[in-house]
């Protein structure tokens, strides 16, 4: 065939969700906005956070805020060394689960270590905050080790 | 526990979220094949090619370079009207985000005579309540310095006035 050169062209498949969050998320995510991290107090004790409207055991509708501090610690990590567009940070960063202090359960976000020898399980990290927040986790722009930059 | 929430003190004053943006999107590069590709070339100049069965004798369109049915490969390619029959229809009410379309619209499933197969595309130029099944239409494209080897080239299909297509001459194609 004369003409056989093989077409392509880029093909963008997009579902512009949006949802509403319920009255702990709610809470969580206006929390965030104001600069508070927020957890909910399960019916067995235990702090929640990031928090859910319902007890993961039970079922039971939750509604005890907790309020947190901006530090915790990295109880499992993964390094990403090549930053997709979108991602939290545009250099390597580690995708880690931090358990906020007070909290009994982690969160999962991004850690601004430099390197992944930077990074450990049981390293003390903190919330650096967006500059601009909307009310969204991104609220978070991520996590930066205790004691590096500003100590 | 039951009962209301409550918010921190620094929370009380300040206007709560109550939604989120979640958007889902794949990005992809799209790679048409051999036999998509020379439908889309014939779509950019105002051709609509499909490609028959050598076993059921069927015409597919887009062709994809093969018989879905009996698994070999299509032999021959058929030029095709660009009219036909409106097969489905769907009125569409709802506005899709980055969609300039005005409400309502209808989208239908448009079978080219002589093909086995419908092409999806807009119905307009008649008033959205007075399309039907087996209506006629033909083929309105886009300017041809506007041609694209892609389906936006037609630009939608009109009402051609002949007589409805009998529901027997189409109903294997619903």
């Amino acid at each position: 065939m004369a003409d056989a050169e093989i077409l392509s062209a880029p093909l963008v498949l997009e579902y512009p969700f949006s949802r509403t969050v319920g009255p702990v998320q709610s809470a969580f995510l206006t929390g965030l906005r104001e600069r508070l991290v927020l957890g909910v107090r399960s019916e067995d004790g235990r702090v929640l956070c990031p928090p859910v409207e319902y007890d993961p055991v039970t079922s039971g509708e939750l509604g005890e805020l907790v309020e947190l501090g901006d530090s915790g610690t990295v109880t499992t990590w993964a390094w990403e060394p090549e930053p997709r567009p979108n991602q939290p940070l545009d250099r390597p960063f580690a995708w880690a689960l931090v358990r906020m202090d007070g909290a009994d359960t982690a969160l999962l976000h991004a850690v601004d270590a430099g390197s992944a020898e930077a990074m450990a399980t049981g390293m003390q990290v903190r919330v650096r905050w967006a500059a601009e927040r909307v009310g969204a986790i991104t609220d978070i722009a991520c996590f930066e080790p205790v004691g590096a930059g500003e100590g | 526990m039951s009962g209301p929430l409550v918010l921190p003190e620094a929370l009380r004053d300040v206007e709560a979220v109550r939604s989120i943006r979640a958007p889902a999107r794949l990005e992809y590069r799209f790679t048409a094949g051999e036999a998509t590709s020379r439908f889309l070339r014939g779509i950019a100049s105002k051709r609509i090619l499909g490609e028959r069965c050598p076993v059921c004798g069927k015409v597919m369109l887009p062709p994809r370079g093969s018989c879905p049915t009996d698994g070999v490969p299509t032999s021959e390619q058929v030029e095709l009207a660009d009219r036909g029959i409106v097969t489905s229809f769907c009125v569409v009410n709802v506005k899709f985000s980055g969609s300039a379309m005005e409400l309502p619209y209808v989208c239908a499933s448009v079978l080219p005579d002589g093909a086995d197969m419908g092409l999806f595309g807009l119905v307009q130029e008649i008033p959205f309540d007075q399309i039907r099944m087996g209506m006629r239409v033909e083929a309105v494209w886009v300017d041809d310095d506007e041609l694209q080897p892609n389906l936006a080239s037609i630009k939608w299909w009109r009402p051609t006035g002949e007589p409805d297509a009998p529901y027997e001459s189409y109903r294997e194609h619903v």
